[in-house]
């Protein structure tokens, strides 16, 4: 018998719209994670860019919830297979925090407080794809989904989306992350079902 | 001394990952702290199982499961010490 049992045999359904292959819908909201939760006091919470050369780019609590924020409604799609739609988060667009950020490289690692990290190439992060958020619907981002502040990355699987997110490294080369070493797809994309390597 | 491929490592691998594996000694990464495998604070279910180290908390393996296959990683570990069968 397996440690995990995966495939849940009896939620086979018909296609929905707004549901990749593979994926069924949830209500609640789980909660996976590989470690203990990390406690971030705000006043030494703290977010950077790091380009490929060095050059930091930096934001506390303050400056940061003081930029630009976006609320905005979306699906996710966990790699375990379940789907939440339309969750509603707030927080700053990637866009905005990579304003005055020069950098020729084309991927990054997201870093977070307790040792976590993914893989997300640089253009999965701009043009509205994006976001680092502190509010989910209209609350302050309980520690167990990821607070102070995590990463939204809503069109790959959501282990992409890093909770407790603090910062980002810019990369030339695309290098895995903690469950992408482990096994799990470099991308993600849960329409083409990457989610593991060789998918 | 001759250098032979990896199919010669066949017989002491066996040995080594056909048994029960709780009671292998690891040797942590981050920290050095040694223990038996059964002492690890593991996370799971999914996406995997994480065994982390009872003294730093650092992970020592990961295992993922797929529906054909099984992925076990093993970088936060330097060693695994098994007792042989007398």
């Amino acid at each position: 018998m397996g440690i995990i049992s995966r495939g849940f045999g009896g939620r086979r359904r018909e296609p929905q719209p707004g549901l990749p292959p593979g994926q069924y819908l949830t209500h609640d909201f789980p909660v996976l994670s590989a470690g203990p939760t990390p406690r971030i006091p705000l006043d030494k919470w703290n977010f950077s860019i790091v380009t490929e050369t060095g050059e930091k780019h930096s934001w506390n609590w303050a400056e940061f919830t003081a930029l630009p924020a976006e609320e905005f409604t979306v699906d996710i799609h966990c790699v375990t297979k379940w789907s939440k739609f339309g969750t509603t988060w707030k927080g700053v667009a990637l866009d905005t925090l990579f304003e005055d950020v020069e950098s020729a490289a084309d991927y990054t690692m997201a870093h977070s407080y307790g040792g976590y990290t993914t893989n997300v190439p640089l253009d999965d992060l701009l043009d509205g794809k994006a976001w680092v958020v502190y509010e989910f619907d209209g609350e302050p981002l309980h520690p167990e989904h990821g607070g102070p502040a995590r990463l939204i990355v809503p069109h790959l699987y959501f282990w992409k989306s890093a909770k407790w997110v603090n910062g980002l490294q810019m990369l030339n080369d695309d290098e895995p992350g903690f469950w992408e070493t482990g096994g799990y797809h470099m991308y993600g994309d849960p329409w083409r079902e990457q989610r593991y390597q060789g998918d | 001394m001759m250098e032979l491929d990896g199919n010669a490592l066949a017989g002491d691998l066996r040995e080594v990952f056909a048994t029960d594996m709780t009671g292998a000694v690891f040797t942590c990464a981050g920290c050095a702290h040694t223990g038996v495998l059964a002492t690890l604070r593991v996370w799971q279910p999914a996406p995997g199982l994480v065994g982390r180290c009872p003294h730093c908390t650092d992970v020592v393996l990961r295992l993922v499961r797929t529906p054909t296959r099984v992925f076990l990683t093993l970088t936060g570990a330097t060693r695994l010490e098994l007792p042989l069968e007398p």
